[in-house]
């Protein structure tokens, strides 16, 4: 009970401070930089074409697909479920309204806990992918290994604590939420932050090629 | 180019990195779908090739240098730092196995513009004295000469005194005032010298006032290709410094697709200002002159032709309706390969990789893909404009023995111009 609190309480506070500060230091190490100043007549906008790419990247050029479907459809797979057991699951909703007041509907728990179970075989999919792969072989790094390792653990955490596999209770849901802040710690200085950065290159890249008259 | 050094290669990394750079390499997950872009990964299959990992040593410089973690881990001499030995080996990846097409940018899941991030990272490779050997030549002889092929302004004259013998048409050289100041690519005089008859011959017809400078003639920008921003300046300045002189209010670039991405895009951030002139392809303004009714044409090609996209000019400028109108009123059996357009497929030799000897056998086997696209729909000809293109498709039909020629689109209309005496 005692490992429960501290993870609730100094360890949680902790997490959420090195993720928000670093996010905040990170999103700032990248607009600090500015962009030169662009002499070259525009072709078109750089904004609205910047948005549709934000949009638009989500769906994956019929080319590539086909050459790479099962890197598309797993990736798309896990990272749907990973997001739909974090945001959609209702104990965790109810955490957010306990804490910031903001509630939303949630999926019934026996969806969501399939969607958990397709999130990891799907992250283990990956990870033997990554590591059979040529392109994916000779691309990873040590880093991506711990990305993987924080991404995999609050699924399978969760996944024991829901299915009580790990008793007591207190102590599995207590290293669910370890592993949490294990990911929110890493977050900031690992390649997690696409997560946010991701719209911010998007935008970028359309408005970009925008400025040319290309819809990229 | 003296005093190339590593210190100096380090310099020109740093100086490139900007917000869009931090934002890609921020956002970079390392999924390998760009390789499925890369038509040098592609035909080869060698996992070397995949386009993100090009970008290593600008990454390293950004990471090491512009973000927390990366300060830390340098501080503790934690991290690898950029060496003479890792730019040596990545010379081949920035060079020799990508011609800036950009189709990974168009495709990368997080939006990263791979090929904006190459065409930086050629800045420090040549500071610190990694490009090619032929792209160093190429780049010595158009700044000292003026051509990166070293052609000088009397070989220019003796052509355009036969073309004027030839045929009946004046080719107006350092005319002050004129409308258009035409620009040439050297590949074009020497390879192709029926692309200046051809536009002398439309040009008379569509009563177009242009000149050619005989200061500066050259359209193409080995500092573009090489990636070298003083190269590219320089040979910038002298098209912005003869289009002043002569005071024109077009600047037309040739059929050659890096030349319009120096000067259009490159050009005047180059030279730090707008110019006081409009930049266009010789395609747009053939097609403005088809839309103002002055271009006007008789009969039509009959047999299967096709129409090769140069990177530069469709996905990299947006220029890709004013090819398609054109043909329209030049060919009845006109047929689209597969993806064209901003999806098209590159030939394999931009982006400097035709300037690099090295790169002779990769280039061909890169043009494998665009083999393919051409396979597939049976043309009896290819239509392109780019002479660059236009060498490789040749070079390429010849090594895979297909048997179709490769025609520039300014001849293609020429041929269908109707010629009025005056």
């Amino acid at each position: 009970m005692e490992f429960l609190l501290w993870v609730r309480g100094p360890a949680f506070n902790l997490a959420l401070t090195v993720f928000v500060l670093g996010m905040t230091v990170r999103l700032l190490e990248i607009f600090l930089l500015g962009r030169r100043p662009n002499y070259a007549e525009p072709r078109g906008p750089e904004f609205g074409p910047g948005m549709k790419t934000v949009l638009n990247r989500f769906a994956v050029d019929p080319g590539v697909f086909s050459r790479a479907p099962f890197n598309v459809v797993v990736g798309y797979l896990w990272h749907i479920g990973f997001l739909a057991c974090l945001f959609l699951f209702i104990p965790h909703i109810e955490l957010a309204h306990g804490t910031f007041g903001l509630s939303w509907p949630g999926l019934p728990n026996p969806l969501v806990d399939a969607l958990a179970a397709v999130t990891l075989v799907s992250l283990v999919a990956v990870l033997i992918h990554r590591n059979r792969h040529p392109v994916m072989r000779y691309l990873t790094t040590r880093e991506d290994t711990l990305v993987w390792i924080a991404t995999f653990l609050p699924v399978l955490t969760g996944y024991l604590a829901y299915h009580r596999a790990i008793n007591p209770y207190p102590v599995a849901l207590g290293l669910h939420i370890l592993s949490v802040e294990l990911l929110m710690v890493l977050f900031p200085f690992t390649q997690l932050t696409h997560a946010f950065t991701v719209f911010i290159a998007r935008w970028y890249n359309g408005a970009a090629f925008g400025r040319k008259g290309v819809q990229s | 180019m003296s005093e190339l050094t590593l210190e100096r290669g380090l310099t020109a990394f740093l100086a490139e990195i900007d917000a869009p750079t931090a934002a890609y390499f921020s956002s970079c997950v390392h999924c390998g779908l760009c390789a499925e872009a890369c038509l040098f990964y592609l035909e080869t299959g060698d996992p070397q090739y995949t386009p993100i990992k090009k970008l290593e040593p600008l990454k390293w410089v950004w990471e090491q240098n512009f973000t927390l973690a990366g300060r830390i881990k340098k501080a503790l001499g934690l991290s690898k730092p950029v060496t003479n030995e890792m730019l040596a080996t990545w010379q081949e990846l920035l060079y020799d196995s990508c011609s800036l097409c950009g189709r990974c940018s168009m495709v990368c899941p997080v939006g990263v513009d791979i090929a904006y991030l190459v065409r930086k990272t050629r800045e420090g490779m040549v500071a610190s004295g990694h490009a090619p050997e032929g792209l160093i030549e190429a780049s010595r002889r158009a700044v000292q000469t003026g051509s990166p092929m070293g052609l000088q302004f009397p070989t220019l004259q003796a052509q355009i005194k036969r073309l004027e013998k030839e045929g009946s048409t004046q080719i107006p050289v350092d005319q002050t005032g004129a409308d258009y100041l035409i620009l040439l690519s050297s590949m074009e005089i020497i390879s192709f010298p029926e692309y200046l008859g051809a536009v002398a011959k439309i040009f008379k017809q569509a009563g177009v006032r242009w000149t050619l400078s005989s200061v500066c003639f050259e359209a193409t920008n080995a500092g573009i290709q090489i990636g070298s921003s003083d190269i590219a300046r320089e040979l910038v300045s002298r098209i912005v410094k003869a289009a002043e002189h002569l005071r024109v209010q077009y600047v037309i670039g040739p059929e050659c697709g890096h030349a319009f991405t120096a000067l259009r895009w490159e050009g005047p951030n180059l030279i730090g200002r707008p110019y006081p002139f409009k930049a266009l392809h010789i395609i747009e303004l053939l097609d403005q002159l088809r839309a103002e009714g002055r271009l006007k044409t008789t009969g039509k090609e009959s047999d299967r032709l096709t129409l090769h996209d140069p990177c530069n000019l469709a996905r990299k400028s947006g220029c890709i309706e004013p090819q398609r109108r054109l043909m329209g009123i030049v060919a009845e059996n006109f047929v689209e390969m597969t993806e064209h357009g901003e999806f098209n497929w590159c030939c394999g030799a931009g982006g400097g990789v035709s300037s690099n000897e090295r790169a002779d056998a990769l280039r061909m086997k890169a043009f494998r893909r665009k083999k393919a696209q051409i396979d597939e729909i049976q043309p009896n000809r290819v239509v392109t404009l780019c002479a660059t293109c236009r060498t490789q498709l040749e070079e390429g039909i010849e090594e895979y023995k297909m048997d179709i020629p490769v025609i520039g689109l300014t001849e293609l209309i020429a041929e269908h111009v109707i010629e009025t005496d005056e």
